[in-house]
This record gives C-alpha cells, sequence and structure tokens, in this order.
C-alpha cells in the first residue's frame, strides 16, 4: 500500500534527521522524502502534524514463548504486542520448548513470524545443546537459518573451558556472542539482589559479585577469543564501571540494559509482589543510577525490554515459587520516554538507544529513514498519552507499570510499509 | 507512582485482621497483644482452661513445614478459646508449590474456615495469601521462609516483659544464625518498636545478614564482648545443614566460638535470662547446665506461648469480623 505521511517531525540522529517534512511509502520501501517521485499516488494518507516520526524501535529480547509455551505468549500475540510499542524489529532469546539449538525451531519460528507480520523476528540461537553448557550447537547451520547472534541463558556456560572453546569456534566465524552473565555458583538459590531489603524480607540474596566474578570471567575470555560479544540486562553499578573500563581499552563490546531496571529498584519487593520478581534482580538505587547513568552516556548503547510474558499462575504464589519477568515490550515507546521526561537524555539520544544502537551491536538491518530504505517506522505523538493497560495485546498481564498514565502515545507503527498498528 | 496500599494486616479502625509480621505494627498494638496474653495467662492457670471468644468458628493449621511446638500450641490456643480446630500437615511438592498452595487454602475456605494459621518455607507465603487467595479469612502466621515468625517474636517479648519488665532500659543479645533465622528478624522489629535501647546480635559474618543497620543494631562478632551486661539473652537454634557451604567449619568450632556455656553467660548482667525458640541442640549452641540452668526461662516461653497465640487468635478473629461488617454494610449502601 502507498502511504504518504505528511508534515511529521522526521528524527533519526543515525542519520542525522531532524526536520519537518512529508515521506513517502510504496512497495514496503521509503521512495521520497520532501517530493514524492512522479507518478506517485498515496492510496492513505496520514496528516503528521504534531507527531514524529523515527526508525521503528529494535528491541533485542522479546520472549516469543512459542514453540513449547503458548499458555504465555505466541509468536503472533508478542510480536503484535510488540509493534503497539513501536517495534518493528526484535530479537527473541532461545529458550523456548525445544530450545532453539536445531535450525527446524528457527525456521518454525521465522514462517509464523512472517505469517503474523507484526515485526521482523531476528533469532538468538542457542550457543549449547538445550542450553545445556556441554555440547556445541550447530552455530553455522542456525546462522544460516536467520539466528543472529547465540547465548545460553542467564548464567551462560558454567565452565570455563567448554565457554573458552565455545568463543573460539564462534569467533572463527564471525558470530556475535550474548552475555547475561551471572555466576551460577554465586546466585544460586538467590531471588532478589543481595541488600537490606532483601535481607529484611528475609529473601535469598543474588550478591552483586554473581555478576561481577561472571563478567569479569567472560571480559577475559572476549578478550582471548577475539569473538563479538554483546552483553545483555547488567545491572549493577560495578559491572557497568568493569565494562567501561574495556571498552575504554579498545574492547569492541557492547552492552544493553533491560528498561525497567532503569526504572525500578529492589525497594518495590517491599511486600513481596511478584510482578517485581525478575532475574537478574532489581538493584539499589546506586545500581539503578548508574545504569542510567552508562545509557546517557552511550556505555551501555541499547535499551531493550527483556519482555518475558507469563501466565497469571506463574506469578500467583509466594514470590520464591513464581516465574521471573516483566511483560513490558507493549509499553518499550511510553516507558523509554520517562526517561526523556526525567530528563536523563534528550529524544534523539533515546530513539539511538532504542533504534541503531541495538541494531549495531547484532548487525541487524536498519537504515532508518532514508530514501530506498525498508519503511520500518514508528510515530508517535510526543504530547499524547499512554494509559498502560487500556488495551493489552500480550498475552502476558505480568506487568507492574498497569494502570499507570505514561508519556507519550504510539500512533503508528510502519513495518516493511504495512501498518502494523494503529491507534 | 501509585497510591501506597492500606496496611494488609489491619483493617480500617486499625486492629488486627491478620497477623503476618510485626512490620508496621505499632507499639500500642503491640502493647494490647501482651496485655491481651496477660489476661489469658490466668485462663491457663485454672482448673476449666477453657474461654468461649472463638465458639463456633473454625481455625485451620496449615502447616506446610515441620513444627511440633508451634502446632501444637496454636492447636491448644484455638482450643482454650473454644474454636472448632483442624490441623493439616502438607508436604510440599516441589514443582507446583503455588499451586497446591492456594488450591489447598480455597479448598479449606470452601469448608467455611474462619482462620488459617500457616507455616511456608517460602519468604512473604502468608503475605501472599493474605493478599491473593483468601483475603476474608483471618490469616495468623505460624513461620515463613526466613521472613517472620510474630506470635514466636511476640511470646519472646512477653517472656522479657514479665521476667525484666519495661523494655526502655534492657539489654538483649540475639546470638547465632541470624541469616537464615525468622525468629530473629520477628525479634528485633518487636524490640525496637517496644523502645528497647540495646539490642545486640552476635554470630559469624557468614550468618549474619546484610542491611542489619536497618533494625538499629549493634552487630558483634565476638560473643564475650557481645554479651557484656546484657539482661536477656536469647540464643537461635543453629540447623545441622549450615555446615554445608562454608558457612561453618563444624558444630564443634561453632560451640567453641558462640555456644553459650556458664563461664560466658557470667559475663552478662548476674540477674540476665535465657531464651531458646526450641528445639535446642544441646552442646552446639547451648550447653546443658544453662540451657537446664537457674537462668533459663526456655521452657516458660512454651507456656506464654500458648498465652501469646489465644491473644492474636482473639484479636484478628475479632478485627475480620469488624472489617466483614464494615465491608457487607457499605456494600448494602452501594
Amino acid at each position: 500500500m502507498s502511504i504518504s505521511i505528511l508534515g511529521a517531525r522526521l528524527l533519526d540522529p543515525a542519520n542525522d534527521l531532524d526536520r519537518v517534512d512529508d515521506v513517502h511509502l510504496d512497495q514496503g520501501r521509503i521512495v521520497g522524502i520532501g517530493t514524492a517521485p512522479v507518478g506517485f499516488e498515496a492510496l492513505r494518507q496520514i496528516a503528521g502534524e504534531g507527531l514524529v516520526m523515527t526508525p521503528g524501535l529494535v528491541d533485542l529480547s522479546v520472549s516469543l514463548r512459542e514453540p513449547g509455551q503458548t499458555r504465555k505468549g505466541s509468536i503472533a500475540s508478542e510480536t503484535q504486542a510488540a509493534a503497539a510499542g513501536g517495534v518493528t524489529s526484535l530479537c527473541c532469546p532461545p529458550n523456548t520448548r525445544p530450545v532453539l539449538d536445531t535450525t527446524a525451531v528457527a525456521e518454525l519460528i521465522l514462517d509464523r513470524a512472517t505469517v503474523a507480520g507484526h515485526a521482523k523476528v531476528f533469532p538468538i540461537g542457542a550457543l549449547t545443546r538445550d542450553l545445556q553448557g556441554e555440547q556445541l550447537a550447530e552455530l553455522v547451520a542456525l546462522r544460516d537459518a536467520g539466528c543472529v547472534a547465540f547465548g545460553n541463558g542467564i548464567g551462560g556456560l558454567h565452565n570455563s573451558r567448554t565457554l573458552r572453546r565455545a568463543l573460539e569456534y564462534a569467533a572463527t566465524f564471525d558470530l556475535t556472542i550474548i552475555f547475561q552473565p551471572q555466576d551460577h555458583d554465586l546466585a544460586e538459590g538467590g531471588l532478589a539482589h543481595e541488600g537490606p531489603t532483601a535481607s529484611f524480607l528475609g529473601l535469598p540474596g543474588i550478591p552483586e559479585s554473581a555478576e561481577t566474578v561472571a563478567l569479569a570471567r567472560d571480559l577475559l575470555l572476549v578478550e582471548q577469543s577475539g569473538v563479538r560479544a554483546h552483553f545483555s540486562q547488567l545491572s549493577s553499578a560495578r559491572a557497568v564501571e568493569m565494562l567501561a573500563t574495556a571498552q575504554a581499552r579498545g574492547l569492541p563490546v557492547t552492552a544493553d540494559v533491560a528498561l525497567y531496571q532503569l526504572i525500578l529498584t529492589d525497594e518495590a519487593l517491599a511486600d513481596f509482589s511478584s510482578l517485581y520478581h525478575v532475574q537478574p534482580p532489581l538493584r539499589s538505587r546506586r545500581d539503578r543510577d548508574a545504569l542510567r547513568e552508562a545509557v546517557r552516556s552511550g556505555v551501555i548503547g541499547a535499551i531493550a525490554s527483556h519482555h518475558q510474558p507469563h501466565e497469571d499462575d506463574a506469578k500467583q504464589a509466594p514470590f520464591g515459587a513464581t516465574e521471573p519477568g516483566i511483560s513490558s515490550v507493549e509499553l518499550l515507546l511510553p516507558l523509554s520516554l520517562t526517561l526523556v521526561e526525567d530528563g536523563l537524555l534528550e529524544l534523539p539520544e533515546l530513539i539511538r538507544r532504542l533504534s541503531s544502537g541495538p541494531a549495531t551491536a547484532l548487525r541487524l538491518p536498519s537504515a532508518g529513514i532514508q530514501l530506498g530504505a525498508p519503511a520500518d517506522l514508528l510515530i508517535f505523538d510526543p504530547a499524547g498519552q499512554t494509559l498502560a493497560g487500556e488495551q493489552w495485546l500480550s498475552k502476558g498481564r505480568n506487568c507492574p507499570f498497569l494502570g499507570h498514565c505514561l508519556p507519550g502515545r504510539v500512533r503508528y507503527t510502519i513495518c516493511d510499509g504495512r501498518l502494523s498498528y494503529t491507534t | 507512582m501509585t497510591a501506597a496500599k492500606p496496611p494488609l494486616q489491619l483493617n480500617d479502625q486499625g486492629q488486627l485482621r491478620h497477623f503476618l509480621s510485626l512490620d508496621g505494627l505499632s507499639r500500642d498494638l503491640l502493647n494490647e497483644i501482651l496485655d491481651t496474653a496477660d489476661s489469658f495467662l490466668e485462663v491457663g492457670a485454672r482448673a476449666v482452661k477453657k474461654v468461649p471468644l472463638l465458639r463456633g468458628k473454625t481455625v485451620c493449621n496449615v502447616f506446610f513445614e515441620n513444627s511440633t511446638r508451634t502446632r501444637t500450641t496454636f492447636e491448644l490456643a484455638a482450643k482454650r478459646l473454644s474454636a472448632d480446630v483442624i490441623t493439616l500437615n502438607v508436604s510440599t511438592s516441589s514443582t507446583s508449590k503455588g499451586e497446591t498452595l492456594t488450591d489447598t487454602l480455597r479448598n479449606l475456605e470452601a469448608m467455611a474456615a474462619d482462620m488459617f494459621v500457616v507455616r511456608h518455607g517460602d519468604s512473604g507465603a502468608a503475605h501472599f495469601i493474605a493478599e491473593h487467595v483468601c483475603p476474608g479469612v483471618a490469616i495468623i502466621n505460624g513461620g515463613d521462609g526466613r521472613h517472620a515468625h510474630p506470635t514466636q517474636g511476640m511470646l519472646d517479648m512477653l517472656t522479657i516483659r514479665r521476667h525484666k519488665g519495661d523494655f526502655d532500659k534492657l539489654s538483649v543479645a540475639i546470638v547465632g544464625d541470624i541469616l537464615h533465622s525468622r525468629v530473629a528478624r520477628s525479634n528485633m522489629l518487636a524490640l525496637k518498636t517496644l523502645g528497647c535501647p540495646d539490642i545486640r546480635v552476635i554470630g559469624p559474618r557468614t550468618l549474619l545478614p546484610v542491611g542489619l543497620e536497618q533494625y538499629g543494631v549493634q552487630v558483634f562478632t565476638d560473643m564475650d564482648q557481645g554479651l557484656a551486661g546484657v539482661d536477656v539473652v536469647i540464643m537461635l537454634r543453629l540447623q545441622r545443614e549450615r555446615m554445608q557451604g562454608g558457612l561453618l567449619p563444624s558444630e564443634g568450632e561453632f560451640f567453641r566460638l558462640y555456644g553459650l556455656t556458664p563461664q560466658r553467660l557470667a559475663l552478662a548482667n548476674p540477674e540476665a535470662i535465657v531464651m531458646h525458640p526450641g528445639p535446642i541442640n544441646r552442646g552446639v549452641e547451648i550447653d546443658s547446665a544453662v540451657a537446664d540452668g537457674s537462668q533459663s526461662v526456655i521452657l516458660n516461653q512454651v507456656t506464654y506461648g500458648i498465652a501469646i497465640r489465644m491473644a492474636v487468635l482473639s484479636m484478628a478473629m475479632s478485627g475480620q469480623t469488624a472489617q466483614r461488617q464494615t465491608n457487607s454494610e457499605s456494600e448494602e449502601q452501594a
């Protein structure tokens, strides 16, 4: 369908674009910025006055729960929720059932995502078979089937020798490895950040050192192997400091943070609400502030939702018996606009952290707003508001922000030139 | 971003309707519990030990963790209040803990139970039940994970008050495995609320949780220093499994460093009392000469436990009933 969006503020910091102009789409691509090509006729015109158009958001971690956990979510439901959050491209982690360690699973996910058509899906493959940490998955075959990076979930590989070999093998083929550093032994049995709140509630703690000890090992092995590495979901101030030091020494490592980690702290656990049960855990105010600062400075170049939808039962139990995770991709844009509202970031910087930043980290296609590029776009109303949960497309209602009034409102999400979401 | 929730365990009039933890309870309320328990102690001394306060009410003891003392004293307390009592020992299945808990309690609720006494291995279990499973039934926390054991906390306070008088001049030491102890957490909160000016905790760093300063306590790793001049010594039970994973080398070394012997007790105030929530490990945390000695009030604690539980059961039942009346009246008006 041919679409003209007239008079919106075009904002694409990666292409140095920030002006009010018209954009014309046809056959899934941007065919005109300013003037339309000769003979172009728009089947649909969108009045863009007062709206902002940016590249579609890129989310590095959205659990789709399919195959295997369709009580929690499906490829159709969760990609639709992502479109509502302004997302046009997303990566899904390998912890499906069966695990994403074979090309068959990768193909199934990609086929169903194409049928659903709400967002472009880039699977992350399992580094080892069944995520067991012992035998490597067929990484090259998985890459050829569409996996853009490989990870082994939180904690990664227990065995440092296996990890070293896995990294060397991956480096041979220039594959990207995703680390979620957490030392298995230091974190074992833990439910919450080791600090005054966990002590008061009697919840077993996960010390900061669970993250930093693993991160130190991972950074050293990344350096030795020369593998492309991305650190995901960092949670502590000290870890961010270590990452910054490594980057300053010239190690080309990138990082992302879960959006909710920039907003919440472990104090939210005070009445045992399982909605705040996440892994890695919410940490202290000091940690949260350091994560925010790292996003501002660019040490952390990507913000991701780390969307983990659950069925209601998974959260209906005493804290320790509930499953960790927050369903939040649907709020990716409005929730991140609170960072602009708080004065942490200017809007262009935020858009970078939500589009070109993550795309660059995992080498995903993201051309932004330029002539000939795929029309993956987000159009939002910066003066509007989103009442979280007013509509809810994700199967998981496990979101502590439901009922909150958030700044900004997604008006149109456009994926490959088609409207994947409108309000 | 959201308004503060009303306190879960109080009704609109500020009376107990559940008893989940001592956090957020006022000094007046704790004193009311102690005063009520004092009056019930006299009931226990009579030939006919029953009062009709809970006649016609059904109290279910639901224990997901083993217990003898707590379960029995809750049972006796409910019976002395003339309630109908059933006790269930539910073993926790590892896979579907949550569902078992919810379903078990909803089934009991459907049998028109008025009150649940719950012990569970997960911290926050009693809160979860009161908030999400059976808000209309009074929930009494009989111990949840490492979090709270509020009736034990209050029976310890009753013991201290009856033997030592007011809290405002006392020095109290809590010794041993603070990290894993719900009793220690409840005691620290109760002592602070009741105005105890000198609360000490004593143990090796592996058994002390981080952030103890929030309880307003002084931390000692040296037993002799910590015991100097104290009026009350509360010893905690040391679980055998603490010898694994590097927390402690052996029971012998623990006893050598933190065991309460007559020699160590001599460092405390000569009038000091010795308490223990039980069951005691003789020769691990406490020497038999101390446990059976003249300063030990360990068995008195058990007696007081019944009175405290009678107080809490009767207060929570009346608070919950009042709340139900308020709720049904406001529904009628609407």
